[in-house]
């Protein structure tokens, strides 16, 4: 049981480094929506004797739905339609963008034991594994030019922040996590259009064409 | 004791060129076609040993030199790897940097007396296996160090010897990850498919056939034998650190370690048939993945 929950976090740590070197954009959506199954299923394993069963099975199976089936699906409907496969010319190189993220998974882990909590650490790998995907999740967002993967930048980091709510999930009530849920989904809703109207717009998904001043 | 001995060191020495034919068997099958017979190897290092080498005016000693110092370095590196968790035959603290340096020192021979012929070609293939191996350097180095760090022990012998099962209860995440990039430098050390093609004679692609393009007869059996030998290395190695079966009594043991190379042959065979290989500028990303792994694999360790 321990063994699992370990290999469970530092599964989502590789699948953070494999987002910052992959440049296939179809392999980078199967990676997060593994990391979103992986999320729920640290929901779960994290159960302890002293939570809410209920709760916990609400919050891993929305979780479960939105991050690993229904966002995943609109992203691959996303790059079908705008018929691009990978990132082109990422701003920042993939050898430095690994190297950066491996620095910061290295920095979370060794350091994260000084943090003061608000409550009982559940598990030694929590809070490293949430600042590292928080900090992946900014890398992407910072360093690619593709809407795209800006968006699954986005995603990342949300999954990074859900890691740290699980600390939380005795103080928060069902209601908060659902809305949270509904909100990241309603947010890849939205950037989808966002990306369709830039790809209709400029014949490209390339964020700097936004920059540049038009008649 | 004297025939264990000997029969671990027969092992090192006949069991190599058998691995290579198992990888190019499952090649040919999941291609659909039938392939060379098992034992090519063997025959064809039988043929090229009867053959006189030819050599080019150009050259001098080095290249001469250059098979038979490869040929001997990665021999006494074998001599240091327990086999079938058995101790190895020479063993002492700190015998992993010299392990590793002795591969270098083949590297560093086989690079040298491919200068040594003046073709810019071949200096070429030499540049490009030198800044690759720089790269697989620092990754090798961190999974013995974390594998060092988990055991206790400085020598391969310890490293891989009966304190890794105990290990894997400590601390399996890490020796996970660290199996993982050590499985990308044996792929990268031994230049196949994902790195470099070993079947390859398109100028552009070929990182390590390149340097030995010159060499003939007995020069490039030792070659040929050595590469062999350097793939051995790297899957007893690895096999013992992931599967780490324990048997009873000293010949059922050495049956599970052969049968688990041959299982490492078939699965770099299998990694061959299902990758293509990487664009020359996506190899270092690869690497520089494995070392970022393997430090994570020792923070883990460190915490």
């Amino acid at each position: 049981m321990g063994a699992w929950t370990d290999m469970a976090f530092i599964l989502v740590v590789v699948l953070d480094l494999f987002l910052l070197a992959s440049s296939r954009l179809g392999a980078a959506i199967r990676a997060v929506a593994l990391q979103g199954a992986l999320l729920s299923l640290l929901a779960l394993l994290l159960t302890g004797s002293g939570h809410d069963v209920g709760h916990m099975l609400v919050v891993a199976g929305g979780a479960f739905l939105i991050k690993a089936v229904l966002i995943p699906w609109l992203m691959f409907r996303a790059i079908r339609e705008m018929a691009i496969r990978r990132e082109m010319e990422p701003l920042m190189g993939y050898v430095p963008s690994i190297i950066l993220g491996g620095l910061g998974v290295v920095l979370s882990f060794a350091f994260s034991r000084g943090l003061p909590l608000p409550t009982n650490e559940m598990h030694p790998f929590l809070v490293p594994t949430a600042l590292s995907t928080v900090w992946t999740g900014l890398l992407l967002v910072v360093s690619r030019r593709k809407a795209v993967t800006q968006v699954l930048g986005f995603l990342v980091l949300e999954n990074g922040v859900f890691v740290f709510g699980l600390l939380l999930t005795d103080f928060m009530p069902v209601m908060v996590e659902a809305g949270v849920l509904l909100d990241l989904l309603a947010a890849v809703f939205v950037m989808g259009i966002v990306m369709f109207q830039i790809n209709r717009e400029f014949a490209s998904l390339d964020t700097d064409a936004l920059s540049s001043l038009k008649d | 004791m004297i025939l264990r001995v000997l029969f671990q060191i027969g092992l090192l020495l006949l069991l190599p060129p058998l691995l290579l034919g198992v990888v190019n068997r499952v090649k040919a099958i999941a291609a659909g076609r039938k392939g060379p017979p098992i034992l090519q190897l063997y025959f064809d290092l039988a043929k090229l040993l009867r053959k006189g080498a030819v050599y080019s005016r150009t050259t001098t000693w080095v290249f001469r030199a250059g098979p038979a110092v490869g040929l001997a370095a990665i021999v006494t590196a074998g001599t240091m790897l327990p086999v079938a968790g058995q101790p190895a035959i020479v063993s002492f603290a700190g015998d992993f940097v010299l392990f590793a340096y002795l591969l270098a020192l083949a590297r560093f021979a086989t690079a040298l007396a491919a200068l040594d012929t003046g073709s810019s070609f071949e200096g070429m293939g030499a540049a490009r296996e030198v800044s690759f191996a720089s790269m697989a350097e620092p990754a090798l180095f961190l999974v013995l160090v974390v594998m060092a760090r988990a055991t206790g022990s400085l020598s391969l012998s310890g490293m891989l010897g009966p304190g890794l099962a105990a290990a894997w209860r400590a601390a399996a995440p890490a020796l996970l990850l660290s199996a993982i990039a050590l499985f990308v430098v044996a792929l990268a050390e031994n230049s196949r498919i994902p790195v470099d093609d070993p079947n390859t004679h398109l100028e552009l692609t070929m990182i390590h056939e390149v340097m030995v393009l010159d060499h003939s007869g007995p020069d490039l059996a030792f070659i040929l034998y050595g590469a062999s030998l350097k793939f051995f290395l790297f899957g007893a190695l690895l096999v013992r650190l992931v599967a780490d079966v324990r048997m009873t009594g000293f010949w059922a043991a050495e049956g599970a370690f052969v049968v688990e190379l041959l299982g490492f042959s078939i699965l770099v065979g299998l990694v061959e048939s299902a990758m293509a290989r990487l664009r020359l500028t996506r190899v270092p990303q690869m690497l520089v993945g494995a070392s970022v792994l393997s430090v994570f694999a020792l923070v883990l360790l460190l915490r």
